[in-house]
């Protein structure tokens, strides 16, 4: 066959593929696609044909790896465990500063107030003073709008992440059991595990309940 | 001409705080008489309903931003002379040539400080 020319087997078989799936093939079925054209092959093989062959059987490895570490790294869980409880932190440091300015903002408020109680020049200082409060209390917007765009971000990546967790649903799962057991086998809880930060207001625990469960070991 | 301290503000920010810090500021100004709005469309209404001598606005704002409310204000023949001042964390130059090209009076920068929103208010007002 003269080079250039796709054995009319090989056309057929890549015609059959092209309906099936379109010139736009989901990474998930790349495997498929290259096995499908690998097992079209046969007859007397060229020097060529056999480096084709070769390429192609290298490619289906690559791919075939490449599938494994991505679900190995659990995009799933990237999406519904750690991206929302991301989300969930910022969002209680928005309010966290926004508490804490407002409380800022009441006392020099009350500040402000006493004024007119006092001299005139105790009053210029301490309305410089109020007013330097007043300023640094930017911060709660700055920092607001900058955590605003964090989340906006993380956003993206989430959309992004679920394309990914679709694409290797299956493989994915495949990981998921074999960790959930090996997960049974080693459940101990480790220091590393009780490294956990503050807790968000809706899952802390109050001093009441912290006292509550000390009581209960006596 | 004489800066009216008893003049009506509007101040425009999607922050509580931030328009708590504004109106302090200002009181702090001799301004006492100072509405606010969390967005552009919510201060076009206000601007609509009753008078306003000068409007204080951010930029980032949904769902109305602040350049779009310039823009309003400046399409609007019972508003367009009305003093405007962006303040904004927005701080590249193109903002700033945006706000500029639809009829800023001027623009502050986040975060600031009481002299200079006196600074930019007096370029608009006059000294006080």
């Amino acid at each position: 066959m003269p080079a250039g020319v796709v054995d009319p087997d090989i056309e057929a078989k890549l015609s059959v593929l092209r309906k099936r799936h379109g010139d736009v093939v989901s990474v998930s079925d790349i495997s498929d696609v290259v096995e499908s054209i690998m097992s079209s092959m046969k007859g007397d093989l060229t020097a060529t044909d056999l480096e084709i062959y070769n390429e192609l059987e290298a490619l289906g490895r690559y791919i075939h790896e490449a599938k494994d570490d991505i679900a190995a790294l659990r995009p799933d869980e990237v999406k519904d465990k750690y991206l929302p409880s991301a989300t969930d932190e910022l969002d209680a440091i928005v309010q966290a500063t926004e508490v804490a300015t407002n409380t800022i903002m009441d006392a020099t408020e009350l500040v402000e107030g006493v004024m007119g109680d006092v001299d005139s020049e105790v009053a210029d200082k301490l309305m410089e003073a109020t007013s330097t409060i007043y300023e640094a209390c930017g911060f709660q917007d700055i920092t607001g709008q900058r955590i605003t765009k964090v989340c906006k971000a993380l956003q993206d990546i989430e959309e992004k992440i679920d394309g990914l967790v679709t694409a290797f649903g299956s493989e994915i799962d495949k990981v998921k059991e074999a960790q959930l057991a090996k997960g049974e086998e080693d459940d101990a809880v480790t220091d590393k595990d009780l490294l956990n930060g503050p807790q968000l207001s809706d899952e802390a625990k109050s001093q009441e309940d912290i006292d509550a469960l000390l009581a209960s070991f006596d | 001409m004489a800066v009216d301290k008893n003049m009506n503000i509007l101040i425009v920010d999607d922050y509580k705080t931030m328009l708590r810090i504004l109106r302090n500021l200002l009181r702090q100004l001799g301004f006492n008489n100072i509405e606010d709005a969390t967005d552009g469309s919510m201060a076009l209404q206000k601007l609509r309903q009753a008078k306003f001598d000068f409007v204080i606005s951010d930029w980032n704002m949904e769902p109305m931003t602040g350049i779009q409310l310039l823009r309003e204000v400046r399409s609007d023949d019972s508003l367009k002379h009305l003093p405007f001042i962006m303040i904004t964390a927005e701080s590249k130059s193109e903002n700033v040539i945006a706000a500029k090209e639809a009829g800023v009076s001027n623009y502050i920068v986040k975060p600031f400080n009481a002299e200079t929103l006196k600074t930019k208010m007096s370029s608009v007002l006059g000294e006080f």
